[in-house]
């Protein structure tokens, strides 16, 4: 497809292009998966290895990223029988997933290794609950962390909600609105068979359900999931090899921040996030604008991170986020859907990676919903986004991915349809 | 020395390598705010650091300053997390702008610290105090004492200040 001019920068554009993303694998999303984290992440890596049409063994780099909560890459490749020639755990939940995608190619332009497979294993209900519940609710409190968890500041929606608030306080984003963000993904959802929620909600039913810290009620705040997901990213050469068309890395950012990371609050605007800072190197690295993106997958760990990040993204004006959310642009069918699987809030939650699937999956056109399988393997989209219906998008060419790490920290990526 | 304590029920741990925020709670202990102030820049900074943010200088020393400010922002937590606030829901957790070097070195900055409501004598406020409270309220910091060496900051309404006529509270009330 054609591409708008080049942007001047500094930035290593002549990678763009240059790298694809040829295999995304998942597990079941449950809640209760009656398995290990390495059971999860070996699942995972070997369908996206499957799905590229790749044999494991053509695999030699890995990266994962967790928080003390998982497996380490060691044993998916024992388990998988991979010699890696790379491999590397790092710390950290959201905003990983892209941020690890520009690793891979970095350690590939660095002649380190040749494929790479990035997972993320974690029993996020039934072991290590996100939200903070169970054993991190009752662990010690040491150092540093008087500033905060002393004070029950230790939840993401804890933690989050001072930049959600200010947000309605300096630019009047109603409750309704963000709430919009939640109804819509169910929408989503219910035409992907495999997310943990598939039940449609309404804007009612989120503002009606229970207030967990303000502005947070139920419906406002993701899903804790026990799942395994999983990429494989190669060089564009390579991947014309692969099963499926590519989705070619156009532009990529890793955990660009506010400043102030050990408290972002103490530098402003509060209602203003990373994005802000990283949207600097997005666009003039990818060679488009937000107006080119056709999908956009805007983490969902709340409906207020959605919103936030595609106005600092400048997906609309900087204080428009609440009607841009709410106005059936994000919607299946609208101008631009967002997390046209369910996302965080509905498919399930997996510190970011499965955005990326689901964005590769609508660049391939080949959005794994209920329309019917042609006599070519193909399924045969009907665009009818009616529950239980079709969620590929029409001439979709052009993705985003905004990762979220907290209001402080986020990472991002453009990909393009071959 | 290090400082283990209980406070709320939570286990509370600094250890004897971490003399910043030994420095820190030890002040306010004996119910004195201190921050860190740079001695190349001449910034004050919050929380602790062990150089300076804004010109990486690592030496400074401890000076009083006002605990007085307005909300800057706040949640208010009905679901907690921690057992130790469960009895205590909904309790705020307030961010503060101190009124001393607000806007500085930036108009987006401030020295914004954290704690909860609270009453004066550094309990967690009642309901009916956390409904007053929203974006603009004057507070003033008042003390948890949680043991020798290690009392936490907290605000409590300045009831001698100048109040908003309506502090910005979240609108679904």
């Amino acid at each position: 497809m054609p591409m708008p001019a080049e942007t001047e920068t500094t930035s290593p554009k002549h990678l763009r292009d240059k790298y694809a993303i040829v295999g995304v694998g998942e597990t079941t999303y449950t809640r209760g998966s009656g398995m290990t984290t390495r059971a999860l992440g070996t699942w995972a890596v070997r369908n996206a290895i499957e799905d590229a049409g790749l044999k494991p063994s053509d695999v030699d780099g890995m990266l994962s990223y967790q928080s003390g909560d998982s497996t380490f890459s060691t044993f998916i490749a024992g388990d998988l029988g991979i010699r890696l020639n790379f491999y590397m755990d790092v710390f950290g939940g959201g905003s990983s997933t892209e941020a690890l995608v520009g690793m891979a190619m970095g350690l590939i332009e660095a002649g380190m290794c040749k494929t790479v497979a990035i997972f993320r294993a974690m029993n996020g209900f039934s072991q290590v609950r996100i939200g903070g519940t169970g054993a991190r609710a009752v662990a010690p409190v040491s150092g540093d962390m008087l500033h905060s968890r002393a004070y029950g500041w230790q939840s993401a929606g804890q933690m989050f909600s001072p930049t959600f608030m200010r947000h309605m306080h300096d630019y009047g984003t109603r409750p309704e609105q963000v709430a919009a963000v939640k109804a819509i993904h169910s929408e989503h959802a219910s035409n992907n068979p495999k997310a943990l929620y598939k039940h449609r909600v309404s804007v009612a039913e989120v503002l009606a359900s229970r207030i967990i810290c303000k502005p947070l009620h139920l419906l406002d705040c993701c899903v804790e999931t026990d799942n395994g997901t999983a990429l494989v990213v190669t060089s564009a050469d390579r991947a014309r090899d692969c099963r499926h068309p590519r989705a070619l890395i156009r532009g990529v950012v890793g955990r660009c921040s506010k400043p102030r990371m050990d408290m972002h609050y103490q530098h402003g605007p509060v209602s203003t996030v990373a994005g802000h800072y990283a949207r600097e190197i997005l666009w003039p690295n990818a060679g488009v604008g937000p107006e080119d993106i056709d999908v956009t997958g805007s983490y969902d760990a709340f409906t207020f991170t959605t919103m936030l990040q595609l106005e600092d993204y400048g997906f609309c004006k900087k204080g428009e986020g609440g009607n841009y959310v709410s106005d059936g642009t994000i919607r299946l069918g609208g101008r631009r859907p967002n997390n046209t699987s369910g996302g965080h809030l509905c498919e399930g939650y997996t510190h970011g990676l499965n955005m990326v699937i689901e964005n590769v999956r609508q660049l391939r056109h080949d959005a794994d919903d209920s329309c019917p399988v042609g006599s070519d393997g193909k399924r045969q989209h009907t665009y009818d986004y009616r529950e239980g219906g079709c969620r590929q998008v029409r001439k979709c060419e052009l993705t985003a991915n905004l990762g979220w790490a907290n209001p402080g920290t986020g990472s991002a990526m453009v990909m393009r349809r071959d | 020395m290090g400082i283990q304590a209980t406070y709320l029920g939570m286990p509370l741990d600094i250890n004897d390598l971490d003399v910043e925020n030994l420095a820190f709670f030890k002040h306010c202990a004996q119910h004195d705010f201190h921050l860190q102030k740079c001695s190349a820049c001449g910034l004050l900074r919050y929380p602790p650091t062990t150089a300076c943010p804004w010109c990486a200088s690592p030496k400074s020393a401890w000076m009083a300053v006002e605990g007085r400010g307005a909300v800057h922002s706040y949640s208010e937590v009905h679901h907690a997390i921690q057992p130790a606030f469960k009895s205590h829901s909904p309790y705020l957790i307030l961010l503060v702008d101190l009124d001393t070097q607000k806007g500085r070195p930036t108009e987006q900055e401030a020295l914004r610290v954290v704690g909860n409501l609270a009453t004066p004598d550094g309990r967690l406020a009642p309901p009916e105090m956390v409904r007053r409270v929203g974006i603009g309220t004057r507070v003033r910091m008042v003390f948890a004492d949680v043991t020798a060496g290690l009392a936490l900051p907290q605000w409590t309404i300045d009831e001698g200040a100048t109040q908003p006529d309506r502090p910005w509270r979240y609108p679904q009330e």
